[in-house]
Parts: C-alpha cells; sequence; structure tokens
C-alpha cells in the first residue's frame, strides 16, 4: 500500500501530534523520558511520515526501510508514530508501560508490531543496524537503514566500534542520525563527558557527515533523502536539537530528561505544543 | 583385574574403550581441539546453506574460522578486535534472516560482550549461533585472562538461552549440524587444547538430549566437554574396585535432561558431576537443581574450585586444579560411601 508522502506543512502539523502523544502517554503512564521524545520527534516524524518505506500493514516486509531507536529510552515518540501511521491503535498508547502492554519502558521488537530492533541498554542500535545493512548488502536488497543515537549515548565506546565497522565496510545504506540535544541523565553532556569535536570524529572515522538545525523539517527531509543517495560511506546527521522541544517549561532542564508531566504540566504542554502548531 | 567385559559402552571408539585404562591415553589417541571440528563443519554449513554467515573477532586463524573466510569472502565479516560490535551486529543480521554464528573466545563471548549478548541477542530471542572458543581452563598455556571457567555459567543465567559443550570432534561436528537447524541462539562452547576423539559417527546426537555413554548401575558420573574422557578413565579405573559406574555425556547443559539424570538418580543413587567450569552455576548445579527438587541422593561437584588457575600444560592444570580422572575417581568413592 503506497501512501503519499506528507508536504513539510503537514510533517509539521503530525510532529505536533506526536508530541503531543507523547506528554499524554508519559503522564498516564506517571514514568518515562519526555526529553528526549520530544528533542527526537521532527526526525522520527520525517522518517515515518515522508522519507522511509515501509508497510504498516506489512511491518515485517523483508524490503522495508529498517528503524532503530538506539536511545531506546525515548521510545514513546517511536510509539507515537506507529500509532500515528497505524501499526497499532492508538488506545494502545495509554498502557505505556503497564503490566500486559504491547508497549514496554524500552522497545521490544517482539511485543510491539513495527519496532525492528529491541533497544534499551545504549551503544547497541548502531551495531545492530550496521549489521541489517551488512546483510543488505550482502542479498543485494535495497533498503536503508536509519539509527537514531543520543549524544550521551555516544559515550559508550561501542559507538565507536560501529563507526569504524561502518567505514570499513562502505555501508551508504546505512545512516545515523545523532540527536544533539547536550543534555544526558545526570548533566550537560558537554559538562560530564564532552564528545565534541564530534563532527571531526565522525569524519575522521570515515562517515558522511551532515550538520542541520534538528527541528527545521525541511532541512531533515533534504538531509535523510541526500543521505539515501550518498555513495561509499555511511552517513551521520548531526542533528542539533533541543531536548523537551516544543514544552517551554521542558526545553533544555535536564531534570524532563526522565520525568513524568502531572496531569495539570501535560494540560498545559498540549496546549503550548498545539498552539504553537496552529500557529 | 579390569571387569570391563561386563559393562557396555555406546557410541565410543573401540580403540578408546582399550585405551582407557592406559597412562598413555592422551598421546595414543586420536587428539583435535575441538574447535578445528567446529571450523571444518562451518565450511559445510557454507555450502549448504546460503544463509550461514561468520563473524569474527580478530582471533579466526585461532579458531580457524579463517577457512570460511578464504572459502566464503562475501560471507565472512571480521569485526576486529570490537566483540560487543560483533555480537549486536550478529543481532542485526538475525533479524533479517541470516544465520550468524558469532566467533570468539569464552570469556570475551561472555562477559566483555555480554551486555550484548544478553539484550540483543537473547531477549529478542535472535537466531545468532555463539561460538565460544577457549572455553574451561582449556587454553593452558594462555593462562587465567584467556580461560573461560565461568561462561557456561553466565550463560546458564540467561533466558532464551541454549548451550552445548561438545566432548569431541565428532559430537561437536553434530553439534554444529543441530545448531544451525535450531531457529533461536545458541552458545557453542569449544576447546583451544585438543581432546581425545572419543565417539563414533552414530552418535544420536539431539539437542537437549544426554547419553548414556557407559552403563551402570552402582553410581553416575554425569559429564560435559573435556571432562567426559575423565569421566570414562575414571570409570575404568573404579571397574577395577568392583565399583559398576554410569557415565553420561550431558553435552547439552541448557535444557539440561531431566528424564536421563532422574532415571540415573532412580537406578544408581549416587551422582557426581564433571565439568571444566567454575562449580557453581554451571553443569554441577544444573544437576543439584534437578535431583534436589525430585529426588535427592548424594552427590558431589567436580569442577574449578572458587579460585583461578594459572598457565600450564592442559593435563597439568586439570590435575593441579581438581579436574582429572584421578579427582573424579576420589569424589565417586566419597559419594558412594554416602548412599543410603
Amino acid at each position: 500500500m503506497v501512501q503519499t508522502p506528507m508536504s513539510i506543512e503537514e510533517l509539521e502539523k503530525m510532529a505536533a501530534v506526536i508530541r503531543c502523544d507523547i506528554i499524554s502517554m508519559i503522564c498516564t503512564a506517571g514514568a518515562g523520558h519526555p526529553g528526549g521524545a520530544l528533542s527526537a520527534a521532527d526526525i522520527v516524524t520525517a522518517l515515518y511520515f515522508r522519507v522511509m518505506r515501509i508497510n504498516p500493514q506489512n511491518p515485517t516486509w523483508s524490503d522495508r526501510d529498517r528503524f532503530i531507536l538506539s536511545k531506546g529510552h525515548a521510545c514513546p515518540v517511536w510509539y507515537a508514530a506507529l500509532a500515528e501511521k497505524g501499526y497499532f491503535d492508538k488506545s494502545h498508547l495509554k498502557t505505556l508501560r503497564r503490566i500486559n502492554s504491547l508497549l514496554q519502558g524500552h522497545p521490544d521488537m517482539n511485543k510491539t508490531p513495527g519496532i525492528d530492533m529491541t533497544a534499551g541498554s545504549l551503544g547497541h542500535g548502531l551495531s545492530a543496524g550496521l549489521g541489517m545493512a551488512l546483510s543488505g548488502k550482502l542479498r543485494k536488497k535495497d533498503y536503508h537503514v536509519y539509527v537514531i543515537i543520543g549524544d550521551g549515548e555516544s559515550q559508550e565506546g561501542s559507538i565507536w566500534e560501529a563507526a569504524m565497522a561502518g567505514a570499513k565496510w562502505k555501508l551508504d545504506n546505512l545512516t545515523a542520525v545523532l540527536d544533539r540535544n547536550h543534555l544526558q541523565n545526570d548533566d550537560c553532556v558537554d559538562d560530564l563527558m564532552p564528545i565534541e569535536p564530534i563532527a571531526d570524529k565522525w569524519c575522521a572515522f570515515g562517515w558522511n557527515v551532515v550538520e542541520i538545525d534538528g527541528h527545521n523539517m525541511e532541512a531533515i527531509v533534504e538531509a535523510l533523502e541526500a543521505a539515501k543517495l550518498h555513495k561509499g560511506s555511511p552517513t551521520i546527521i548531526i542533528a542539533h536539537t533541543i531536548k523537551g522541544k516544543g514544552v517551554s517549561f521542558m526545553e533544555n532542564v535536564c531534570e524532563w530528561h526522565g520525568k513524568a508531566p502531572c496531569q495539570e504540566e501535560a494540560d498545559n504542554a498540549i496546549d503550548e505544543i498545539r498552539r504553537f502548531s496552529s500557529e | 583385574m579390569s571387569n570391563n567385559h561386563t559393562s557396555s559402552y555406546h557410541y565410543i571408539r573401540p580403540e578408546i574403550i582399550t585405551m582407557l585404562n592406559s597412562d598413555d591415553l592422551f598421546n595414543r589417541a586420536e587428539m583435535a581441539p575441538t574447535r578445528a571440528s567446529f571450523a571444518q563443519t562451518l565450511l559445510e554449513m557454507g555450502e549448504r546453506n546460503p544463509d550461514v554467515v561468520v563473524l569474527d573477532a580478530d582471533v579466526s586463524k585461532s579458531i580457524g574460522t579463517n577457512q570460511f573466510a578464504a572459502k566464503f569472502p562475501e560471507r565472512s565479516f571480521n569485526f576486529g578486535i570490537a566483540e560487543q560490535n560483533m555480537m549486536a551486529a550478529a543481532a542485526g543480521m538475525a533479524t533479517t534472516g541470516l544465520i550468524p554464528f558469532a566467533c570468539t573466545y569464552a570469556v570475551f563471548a561472555s562477559m566483555r560482550a555480554l551486555d550484548m549478548v544478553r539484550n540483543s541477542i537473547h531477549y529478542p530471542c535472535l537466531n545468532v549461533k555463539i561460538a565460544a572458543s577457549h572455553s574451561g581452563i582449556t587454553p593452558g598455556p594462555d593462562g587465567v585472562t584467556h580461560q573461560g571457567q565461568e561462561d557456561l555459567s553466565i550463560m546458564r543465567a540467561i533466558a532464551n538461552s541454549t548451550i552445548i559443550a561438545p566432548a569431541d570432534s565428532t559430537t561437536t561436528k553434530l553439534a554444529v549440524w543441530a545448531t544451525v537447524e535450531y531457529d533461536g541462539p545458541v552458545y557453542l562452547s569449544l576447546t583451544r587444547d585438543p581432546v581425545p576423539t572419543i565417539f563414533t559417527d552414530d552418535y544420536p546426537f539431539e539437542i537437549g538430549k544426554a547419553i548414556t555413554v557407559r552403563d551402570g548401575n552402582d553410581v553416575t558420573i554425569v559429564a560435559n566437554r573435556d571432562l567426559v574422557v575423565q569421566a570414562l578413565i575414571a570409570a575404568d579405573q573404579l571397574s577395577n574396585k568392583g565399583l559398576d559406574v554410569r557415565v553420561i555425556d550431558c553435552h547439552t547443559l541448557k535444557p539440561i535432561d531431566e528424564e536421563i539424570i532422574l532415571n540415573a538418580a532412580q537406578e544408581t543413587g549416587a551422582i557426581v558431576t564433571a565439568e571444566n567450569n567454575v562449580y557453581f552455576g554451571g553443569l554441577g548445579s544444573a544437576v543439584a537443581e534437578v535431583l534436589v527438587e525430585n529426588h535427592p541422593i548424594p552427590m558431589k561437584r567436580i569442577g574449578v574450585r572458587d579460585t583461578y588457575a594459572e598457565s600450564g600444560p592442559y593435563l597439568d592444570l586439570l590435575k593441579k586444579y581438581g579436574l582429572s580422572s584421578e579427582h573424579i575417581v576420589k569424589a565417586v568413592e566419597e559419594v558412594v560411601e554416602r548412599k543410603l
């Protein structure tokens, strides 16, 4: 089933819907990670509603593009996108983190339709995506693999093992997106364990490096489409983002990494997202 | 006086049976490290099954998987010294229907990369085969950092794991075949040091089905991997002392074959386990768990005590760290004393 790709304006509206879903599902669950879900919302929206070749009616289609949210704690953004895309009924969003739910606290590929790889322990997803990309090359499949990694996650050594390997095997069917939101659980990334100069690092590891504003939908779509066409090396899109983006009291506040909003905070947040979206 | 004629062996090569009472079985028998049989069998699998791919981490020359790389370069991936990346990449490959064999040493497979092995392979139950050479204190001369003496215990604690520790080249070959047929993660434990090829080609290998390789009614030794031959030597010595010892090759550590253990418990009344692995969490624990909940009987465990070994020749290490046939003989005599 082919769905018409969304326009930039439609994507921006969908990103707002997904942000509202994130807030209400984490509020209902009473626990979760809103900050990093909101920072990745525009990128995930662009992937699911414009860039990726997927079929929600056939989530295990062997020729589909793959997506891995390596920073698995941000999974409310993934669940919201999958639900809005039709992989499962939106009513499941209310069950996040509950017993018997499809929607685990961190992504489980065997429980949730559309989840291409289990994630949660950091520093796994880029390697798993690399394995999918190697398999695509071996079997001459033309699917593309997208992996979102975090900037805090980039402190994991295994990220750099995967970086070396991606360049060695010239995996131009693999695109990483770095959600560069500058905050991790304990503190600012740049204070806790600096990762800069991050673009130079990826360059030195042999990747095609692109830097964008991770909240500019046009730039996101353009970078993702260009990455698909790039040949000879994997691409990393360094997406400069704001943790908690769209909810002013969450933006750039470390505490919202892993805290659920109460009902009043959630109502205010959703009001603000909707107001901004309709402007 | 030997009373071998009264005991019956199953699937043991005839020449091995004649050597069990000689001091130099390890000099006279056909010897091979099980990693070599693994690597050889992978070549056959490569021919037969285009989905089989091999992942290495800079020890392909040691394990012998460089032969697969030479024959099937497009299906061979050397990740360098990066076991974590190799394991998670294997998981990614398995999601697409490939059958990856991720090959490294036991210490690295079960500890360096354990987070990937647990969260990216076993939790989603992906069809990754982990080939772990240098299990137990078999890489004798390499010393402690390369001796995987706890990998079997660690892997047994991981849900969805299937663990196979074959005793020789024959059963290693059969285990590789069974592993490819099986859908799900398998941990295959291999030796660095040469061990005698003790089994015949008609060995009926099935994952989860242990095999009685020597009949006996007084006491049972349940052994795996390289201590199966030590158990057979011990049983032969004990027969000279009038004890009729059953020996079970428990090649699959998980799932453990409860039926064969309970039958042995009921029929022989005492059990000794023998493993080249720490004596907690592995075969001894698995057998004890079966017995204590169903049919408690006197039992003793042979295994590496709460210690690290050292560099040294394989057989010398077995003797010094309590894993040789002499130790098994002593344990059997003690356990028989305690029989009700």
